[in-house]
């Protein structure tokens, strides 16, 4: 049964994706830097402290998140993996979007071709209901619909 | 383009391309970035700033692309910046062959050029490379209340808690575009209400805690909130000498990259609890009790991720962050005292300590007998960052061990306390 959510576009957009979502803070440097530094055509998440995302294809999906965390090259790096062409097509907090985050996803609407539509404070009942692999679409007004 | 934030008419201009089109895109970032949080407005940058980007790495083009967007539109900070370390050193951190051929040509074949960009965009000097700016020796040392625009999560967290200056924990190149522009959005932990803490952490340890894992266990739990942490003076003191100060470095390094702290306060320790007090703690603020089974649950929760679990080390990393002066001396401590319990006169591992260009030309300077006697261990120093020497598949796949909870985080190293660690670096192995 679809079930919809409403939070804030931070940078909005239309997609569908299949979900992968980690109940805990994505570290972006952790998570994205190993497929970017070898050029992966996927972004295979390389977190090793994050056990719910960890070794899971995050290219073209709809990460669902609390927030990133960890070091400060977090938004250059999600920039990066956006003008690469491998990011995730959608990051969808359950909180208020942290700095990183708001930078990568910033950085890679202003200044590539491509994008990452986020959405943010979505709420606790949107991580606790949404489960891999369930479809996702997101409306440019914030609107989440999980199914 | 829609925004929230109350513009000045120049800022207006700028947005509308007064100062050009680069310009332009410069200031809509940090308008949207600005808007993400709530930022009424801007504020003024008052102190030089620090780049968290410092390696020419091939794979962030995109990056690099922006760079030269900048300087072909005659863009600079408005003061000189530091920047995070340089990523190899081959002179002290020995590489094969194939190690440095995927250095030079794969993962850094773009470090001369970058460096070439960070000159024209304001780099202070070539020596600025060190994710410690804020130490005495290099001198970039923001005063209680100024507002920065920093990235390296561990600089800012350090100037924020350490130093009472304001900074919020900017990405790589947002903190590039606040220093070109001279002002930042003001909100979070450039106001007051930011900067008051959500957790109160009481550590009832039984013995000082190792700052890497009290940090680790404090960002763990807490993530990007600020922590009020009571109980750690009984054991580091209520006066901020040089030794707390390299405590509190460790500590907030950890605390930035096990979660994403960006300030704490430590009661009776640092400036704005000194100044405050339990003022700053809010009222719905939760409670984290930190006694020594809690630290050993958390040390213990570090998985090992080397390819053979039990390999023998091959190389071992300390000072990540850099270390400072007083650090460099208290290593060649432990080490002489090790080196005399096992009977050794050089360390049985190759054991590389890292720490700002600027800091080892003091220890060489006023305490050459140091210096030399950590180098005749066979310690050598260098001033890379391990992080960025661990990026390369054919070292870190290597088993490396560290006592930087930050390295662990992001690498395969294994962490070890620095008891444990001077013990395994003298022996050669566990």
């Amino acid at each position: 049964m679809a079930k919809e959510f409403k939070g804030r576009p931070v940078v909005a957009g239309n997609i569908t994706a299949k979900a992968v979502v980690s109940r805990q803070g994505v570290n972006t440097l952790a998570t994205f830097q190993k497929s970017a530094l070898k050029k992966k055509k996927q972004v295979i998440c390389s977190d090793q402290n994050n056990k719910d995302i960890y070794n899971k294809n995050l290219t073209g999906k709809a990460l669902c998140l609390p927030k990133t965390i960890g070091s400060t090259t977090g938004g250059m790096v999600l920039h990066t993996v956006c003008a690469l062409g491998i990011a995730p097509a959608a990051m969808l907090f359950s909180e208020s979007i942290d700095s990183l985050g708001a930078a990568g996803v910033i950085l890679a609407d202003v200044w590539t071709d491509g994008t990452i539509v986020a959405v943010d404070r979505l709420g606790d009942e949107f991580l606790n209901y949404v489960q891999d692999n369930m479809t996702i679409t997101v409306k440019e007004d914030g609107t989440v619909t999980v199914e | 383009m829609k925004y929230n934030m109350t513009l000045t008419p120049e800022e207006e201009d700028i947005l509308n391309g007064s100062q050009g089109e680069t310009m332009a895109k410069v200031i809509k970032t940090l308008v949207l970035y600005g808007d993400a949080f709530g930022a009424e407005k801007f504020v003024d940058v008052t102190a030089p700033g620090h780049l968290v980007t410092s390696f020419g790495i091939s794979v962030l083009k995109p990056v690099f692309s922006i760079m030269d967007e900048l300087i072909n539109s005659g863009l600079k900070a408005k003061m000189p910046f530091t920047l995070d370390p340089r990523p190899i050193d081959y002179e002290n951190v020995k590489c094969n062959f194939a190690q440095k051929l995927v250095f030079n040509k794969i993962i850094y074949g773009m470090q001369e050029s970058y460096e070439e960009q960070l000159k024209k965009l304001g780099l202070k000097s070539s020596k600025s490379f060190t994710c410690t700016c804020y130490l005495d020796e290099v001198g970039n040392t923001p005063k209680k209340g100024d507002v920065l625009s920093w990235a390296e999560s561990s600089a800012v967290v350090y100037a924020n808690s350490v130093l009472g200056a304001r900074c919020n924990r900017n990405s790589g190149i947002i903190e590039l575009f606040g220093q070109i522009l001279g002002k930042v959005p003001l909100f979070d932990l450039l106001t007051d209400e930011g900067r008051k803490a959500k957790w109160i952490i009481e550590v009832k340890t039984t013995k000082i805690p190792e700052a890497q894992i009290l940090g680790s266990a404090i960002g763990l739990k807490v993530m990007e909130d600020v922590p009020y942490i009571k109980g750690l003076d009984k054991f580091i003191g209520t006066e901020l000498n040089d030794k707390v100060k390299s405590y509190l470095k460790d500590m907030g390094a950890a605390t930035a990259s096990n979660g994403a702290v960006g300030l704490y306060h430590v009661e009776n320790l640092t400036p704005e609890a000194v100044e405050s007090g339990a003022a700053l703690i809010r009222d719905d603020a939760r409670v984290y009790v930190i006694d020594d089974a809690e630290l050993e649950r958390v040390k213990s929760s570090y998985p090992v991720i080397w390819k053979d679990a039990n390999a023998q080390p091959e190389r071992c990393f300390i000072g990540c962050p850099h270390l400072s002066y007083n650090q460099l001396i208290e290593w060649s401590q432990r080490f002489e005292a090790e080196l005399k319990k096992q009977n050794k006169s050089r360390v049985g591992l190759n054991t590389i300590i890292s720490s700002a260009p600027e800091v080892i030309e003091h220890l060489k300077k006023d305490d050459k007998a140091v210096y030399d006697k950590l180098t005749g261990f066979g310690v050598k120093l260098t001033s890379i960052c391990p992080l960025m020497y661990m990026n390369n598949p054919l070292c870190g796949s290597k088993p490396v061990i560290t006592n930087s909870n930050k390295l662990r985080t992001y690498t395969s190293a294994r962490y070890f306390t620095d008891d444990e660690i001077t013990v395994i670096a003298v022996k050669g192995g566990f």
